[in-house]
C-alpha cells in the first residue's frame, strides 16, 4: 500500500523509508513560523533553558520566521512592548526572515510565507497559528502548534512525538459558475464535514477543479481546513505550484516536491462537483452552520470586510473591484478592506482597485488581520451584524459577544456591501 | 471527588475561552483573569477565587476548536480546573498536555452543575447521577510530555542528554 502526501513528507522528513497512520514521528522542521505569539514563545523557550549550562540559541536561525500581523500597528503599549521585545530577539538571534510592520514587506503571515518563497513543496511547516494549514496549497505540511510547543521547535529542530494523521482526500470536479469559486467550495465542504468532522485528520484536495485553481485558490483550501477540524489542508504540487514559486514568489533554485502515490491509503473519499455550486454563506456562529446564499438574502448587514489570510489576495480584491466599480456602498453599511501584503496593496494601487474601493466609500485598511480576530479595529457594536471574508464567526470573534459575523466570499461581500443586505452576486451586484 | 462548576455545549471556541481582544496578555500568571470573560457571571466566580481547585469544568465535543492561542490553556490552568469534554480540538489538547492542564476526554459524559464527578483512570463516575462513562486514554505519544510534567522540562532533558552535559 502507498503513501499519501502527508505520510511521504513525515518519512522524508524523520528519515524512515515509509510511515503509515498511527506511527509517532519526530519530523525535521523546515520553517517555523510565529507572529506577535512570539513574546509568549521567547519566554517559553528561555525557560528551557533555565538552570543548564546551555546557551539559549536558535537551533537555525534561517528556519526561523517571524511576522507581525495581528495587531499592527500596535494598539496599545502592552501590545508596542510585546513587539519591541521580540525585535530585540530577532537581533540577537540574527533572524533574517522577519517582517515588521512596513509598507515594503509587510502583511499577514500566511501570505508573505508563499509570496516570499519561505514555503517549499515537500517540506513540514509549523506556525503558532491555527490557520498556518494554508502552506499545504505549495504542497507542504503546514500545520499550527501552541507557543511552548514552538519553543520546542527553536530548541530542536524537530516536533517532538508527532502522530501520523489519516487523510481524508477530497476531489473536486466541474467549473466555477461566474461569482462562484474556492471561498463557496471550502464553505460548502465545511459544512458537510461539520466543525469537527476532519478533526486529527489531513484534508488532500485533488481533482480537475484542483489542478486548474491558482495557487491563490488553493491557499483559501487550505486555510479553512482548520475550520472543519483539520491538522492540515494539502495539494500535491504541481506546474501551477512550480509557476507560482517562480513567478509570484521569486524562487530560482529547484524544489523537492513529493507527490501520494496512486495506491495511497485514505481514510475515506468525498467527491464534489462543483458544477451547479451557488454562493455559500456561514452563519452566526459556528463556521458549519452554512448555507445556500438564498436562505440569508436580504439579512441587513452593517459592517463588510474584505481581507484576513482567506480572502486578502489579489484575485479577492480584483473580484471586489469589478462589483464596485462605479458604484456606491450603502450608506447604511461600513466597508472596510484589508489587502493581504504590502506587496498585494502595491498591485491592487496599481491596477487602481484602490481608488475604485475609496470612490465607492470603502475604507482601505493596511495589511494585518485586521478586525477579523476583534483586536483592535472594525469592532462590531451590540446587535450590529458584519458579513466578511475572514476565515471564522464564533460569539465575539470580532470582539464583541452581542454582535453576530457572516461569512462569504469577496463577490457576496462586494455586491452586499451596494445592497446594504446580503445579496447575490450573480443577481444582485451588478 | 470533584464538584462541576461550568458546562458549555458543542464547539466551544478559544474565542469563548479566552476572548481575542486580551491576546496581548501572554504571560500564565497574567491570563487567568479573562478566562472565559464574555460570561461575566462565572468569570466573576473564578476571579473572586471561589472554584476550588481541581473542580470540573464539562465540555461538549470539539472543546478548544479555533485558535492555536496557548492563553486558552493557561486561563484554565490557573485555576487548576478539570476539563471533562466529550472531545477536544487538536491543538488545545496537545497544548493542555504541554502547559500540564488536566483533560479528560470521556465521549458520552452527561453532568450538571452541581454535581459530584469521580475521575478514575479508565472512567468518569457521576455520583449525584449514579451514572458511569467510559474515558479514551490520551494519545500515547503524548504519554511521555505528561510523565515528565509537561513540554519544556521533557525539552529541557532531551536538550541535556543530546548536547552530552
Amino acid at each position: 500500500m502507498g503513501m499519501t502526501l502527508v505520510e511521504k513528507i513525515l518519512a522524508r522528513a524523520s528519515d524512515r523509508p515509509r510511515v503509515a497512520v498511527g506511527d509517532v514521528v519526530e519530523p525535521r522542521v523546515d520553517l517555523a513560523m510565529s507572529h506577535e505569539n512570539a513574546a509568549l514563545v521567547i519566554n517559553q523557550f528561555l525557560e528551557i533553558y533555565a538552570g543548564t549550562p546551555l546557551p539559549a540559541n536558535l537551533w537555525d536561525p534561517h528556519k526561523v520566521a517571524i511576522i507581525f500581523d495581528h495587531r499592527v500597528p500596535a494598539e496599545s503599549p502592552k501590545t508596542a512592548s510585546n513587539q519591541k521585545k521580540i525585535r530585540a530577539f530577532v537581533a540577537a538571534q540574527r533572524i533574517r526572515r522577519f517582517h515588521d510592520i512596513r509598507g515594503d514587506v509587510g502583511g499577514i503571515c500566511h501570505q508573505i510565507l508563499p509570496e516570499s518563497g519561505y514555503v517549499r513543496p515537500g517540506t513540514v511547516v509549523v506556525g503558532t497559528d491555527s490557520h498556518t494549514t494554508s502552506h499545504g496549497a505549495l504542497g507542504a505540511f503546514a500545520f499550527g502548534i501552541g507557543a511552548t510547543e514552538m519553543a520546542s521547535v527553536w530548541a530542536l529542530g524537530t516536533v517532538l512525538n508527532v502522530e501520523v494523521p489519516p487523510t481524508i482526500k477530497i476531489e473536486v470536479r466541474g467549473r466555477f459558475r461566474p461569482h462562484v469559486g474556492p471561498k463557496d467550495l471550502i464553505l460548502h465542504l465545511i459544512g458537510q464535514l461539520t466543525a469537527e468532522g476532519a478533526n486529527f485528520r489531513v484534508l488532500e484536495y485533488h481533482g480537475e477543479t484542483v489542478r486548474a485553481m491558482s495557487t491563490s485558490g488553493r491557499l483559501v483550501l487550505c486555510n479553512m481546513a482548520v475550520e472543519a477540524g483539520a491538522t492540515a489542508g494539502a495539494v500535491p504540487a504541481d506546474a501551477e505550484t512550480t509557476r507560482y514559486l517562480r513567478e509570484e514568489a521569486g524562487v530560482t533554485e529547484p524544489t523537492d516536491a513529493v507527490g501520494p502515490d496512486a495506491d495511497a491509503a485514505y481514510d475515506r473519499v468525498i467527491q464534489l462537483d462543483v458544477s451547479d455550486l451557488g454562493p455559500q454563506i456561514a452563519c452566526p456562529h459556528t463556521v458549519d452552520n452554512v448555507k445556500p446564499i438564498a436562505a440569508v438574502a436580504g439579512t441587513k448587514i452593517d459592517q463588510v470586510v474584505i481581507g484576513s489570510c482567506t480572502n486578502g489576495r489579489l484575485d479577492d480584491l480584483a473580484a471586489a473591484a469589478g462589483i464596485l466599480d462605479g458604484r456606491k456602498v450603502a450608506p447604511s453599511t461600513r466597508m472596510l478592506i484589508f489587502p493581504a501584503s504590502a506587496k498585494i496593496y502595491q498591485q491592487a494601487l496599481d491596477r487602481g482597485y484602490v481608488a475604485t474601493f475609496m470612490r465607492a466609500g470603502a475604507v482601505v485598511m493596511n495589511s494585518g488581520c485586521g478586525p477579523c480576530l476583534g483586536v483592535h479595529e472594525g469592532a462590531l457594536g451590540d446587535g450590529e451584524v458584519a458579513l466578511s471574508t475572514t476565515n471564522r464567526n464564533f460569539k465575539g470573534r470580532m470582539g464583541n459577544p452581542n454582535s453576530e459575523v457572516y461569512l462569504c466570499s469577496p463577490a457576496v461581500a462586494a455586491a452586499s456591501a451596494v445592497a446594504g443586505v446580503i445579496t447575490d452576486p450573480r443577481t444582485g451586484g451588478n | 471527588m470533584a464538584t462541576v462548576v461550568y458546562t458549555v455545549g458543542d464547539d466551544i471556541s478559544t474565542d469563548v475561552i479566552y476572548p481575542g481582544r486580551y491576546m496581548a496578555t501572554v504571560l500564565p500568571t497574567e491570563t487567568p483573569q479573562f478566562a472565559f470573560a464574555d460570561d461575566a457571571a462565572f468569570n466573576a466566580q473564578l476571579k473572586a477565587h471561589a472554584v476550588s481547585a481541581g473542580s470540573v469544568l464539562v465540555g461538549g465535543k470539539n472543546f478548544g476548536c479555533g485558535s492555536s492561542r496557548e492563553q486558552a490553556v493557561s486561563c484554565l490552568n490557573g485555576h487548576e480546573l478539570t476539563i471533562v469534554a466529550r472531545g477536544f480540538a487538536r491543538i488545545f489538547l496537545q497544548n493542555a498536555i504541554n502547559l500540564g492542564l488536566r483533560v479528560v476526554v470521556c465521549p458520552t459524559i452527561v453532568a450538571a452543575v452541581g454535581d459530584d464527578l469521580t475521575i478514575a483512570a479508565t472512567e468518569v463516575v457521576n455520583e449525584t447521577k449514579g451514572q458511569r462513562f467510559p474515558i479514551v486514554p490520551l494519545p500515547q505519544s503524548r504519554q511521555a510530555i505528561i510523565d515528565a510534567g509537561g513540554l519544556i522540562p521533557f525539552t529541557r532533558q532531551r536538550l541535556l542528554v543530546e548536547k552530552g552535559s
